[in-house]
């Protein structure tokens, strides 16, 4: 975070049915409804999450994300990143306290791949749910479903890689936590961190702008992984692929899609990184085994299923 | 004979029941066929569009980006979201031959 960007704060995902979204991701993801608002909009947060929300679902009559936003260590970095993006030529738009219930004031960009990005510093800090700040238990017990740990990141699909690595690296001050190089040495994935996790925000090259590949969230052990599967299957939630092991990152993850057809994953371990980290290359060629790590060959379907 | 409805895809020839309040797509899943391609399974991806060339049927929700109202109105729908009321025929035309009709319908329009 060397720019103040801190991490992941929220995504607002669009949805073509409230009620049957809502019960996907509280029944079967285990996040916890927080609040609602006079749009109609639902927040949702998971468990050891310290602001009010995470996840803000919209009814709409087309699924996908309407943005994803970074919480900003404070104010003045705030502004600077402010100056930083209208110097680097980024239109932004002020988005006023309070547009989002509870949040701060949001500085919107969009990315040159066509997603939607915003920023802000302030979001009412309700504190871990279901445990108390002092003396904490290990976990509250009345969780639902997969349970989820935190919102830990999305995958956008879109062009122009090279002009958005130049915005999230050299702007908001992202790092390059691993990449995808086809036989020209042209980077067709990058995974960018602030942290020490494997990726905060990745984006893989596709033609079409603006697309939106899925929402993660984090999960603590590869038995909760499989658990997740169990409930995926006693639910009859539409499956994409997994439990299974990613190259990029070596993550262990299962994916499948809310019953707007938005794709969900969760997963667990991965590898880490420190400032000292060279980035970690995969080739193009080694794509089905950098995805698919067991399988080792891509489904169409991840390459082209997208909302 | 048990309840449902027979659904002909004319591309492949492929026959499958459906039950009544099942969708065309998981139908289709559960029989093991492939004649039309699986997405997100909730009306999202656009994956599964078909054309409808016979029969009733309902829909629940989908994207309109994949199916504008026109689109809908001459039975260009989702797979995973149609819900027959009769006995359907549809038709799924591959991928490829769809992209190039359209490229070919897009050079055509541009000169
Ligand atoms: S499979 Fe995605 S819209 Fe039908
Ligand atoms: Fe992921």
């Amino acid at each position: 975070m060397r720019k103040g960007v801190m991490r992941p704060g929220h995504v607002q995902i669009r949805v073509l049915d409230m009620d049957a979204a809502v019960k996907h991701y509280t029944d079967l993801l285990g996040l916890i409804e927080t609040d609602r608002d006079d749009q109609g909009r639902v927040y949702l947060k998971a468990w050891t999450e310290v602001d009010k929300f995470s996840v803000v679902l919209r009814e709409a009559d087309e699924p996908g994300c309407d943005f994803m936003a970074f919480k900003v260590v404070d104010e003045p970095s705030l502004q600077q990143l402010e100056k930083d993006l209208v110097e680097h030529g980024v239109d932004i738009e002020q988005v006023p306290e309070g547009e989002l219930k509870d949040c701060g004031r949001r500085v919107r960009f969009k990315a040159p791949s066509g997603h939607t990005f915003e920023l802000y510093a302030d979001k009412q800090y309700t504190g871990k749910w279901g445990i108390t700040e002092v003396n904490p238990e290990a976990w509250p017990r009345n969780l639902e479903g997969m349970k989820v740990v935190r919102f830990d990141h999305c995958l956008m699909y879109g062009p122009e890689l090279a002009a958005t690595y130049d915005l999230f690296v050299n702007v908001l001050g992202f790092y390059l936590a691993e990449q995808v190089l086809d036989g020209d040495g042209t980077r067709i994935a990058q995974f960018l961190s602030l942290s020490t996790k494997a990726h905060d925000i990745a984006f893989i090259h596709h033609e079409e702008m603006g697309k939106f590949h899925h929402a993660s969230f984090y999960l603590e052990t590869w038995e909760d992984v499989l658990r997740a599967a169990d409930l995926i299957s006693m639910t009859d939630t539409s499956i994409d692929i997994g439990p299974t092991r990613h190259g990029l990152t070596h993550g262990k993850t299962i994916y499948f899609f809310d019953p707007s057809g938005n794709r969900n994953e969760v997963f667990c371990g991965g590898d880490y990184n420190y400032p000292d980290h060279k980035p970690v290359t995969w080739q193009a060629e080694q794509l089905g085994k950098a995805i698919f790590y067991h399988d080792r060959v891509l489904n169409e379907r991840f390459l082209t299923v997208l909302t | 004979m048990s309840d449902g409805f027979e659904i002909t895809e004319q591309c492949s020839g492929n026959r499958f029941h459906c039950e009544p309040g099942q969708s065309v797509l998981k139908a289709m899943e559960q029989q093991g066929l492939k004649c039309v391609p699986v997405g997100c399974r909730g009306g999202g991806c656009g994956f599964c569009k078909v054309t409808v060339l016979s029969g009733d049927y309902e829909c629940g929700k989908m994207s309109r980006v994949h199916v504008p109202p026109e689109s809908r109105a001459c039975g260009e729908v989702l797979a995973c979201r149609i819900y027959p009321l009769s006995n359907l025929t549809i038709e799924c035309r591959p991928r490829e031959v769809v992209e190039t009709a359209r490229q070919q319908t897009t050079t055509k329009s541009m000169r």
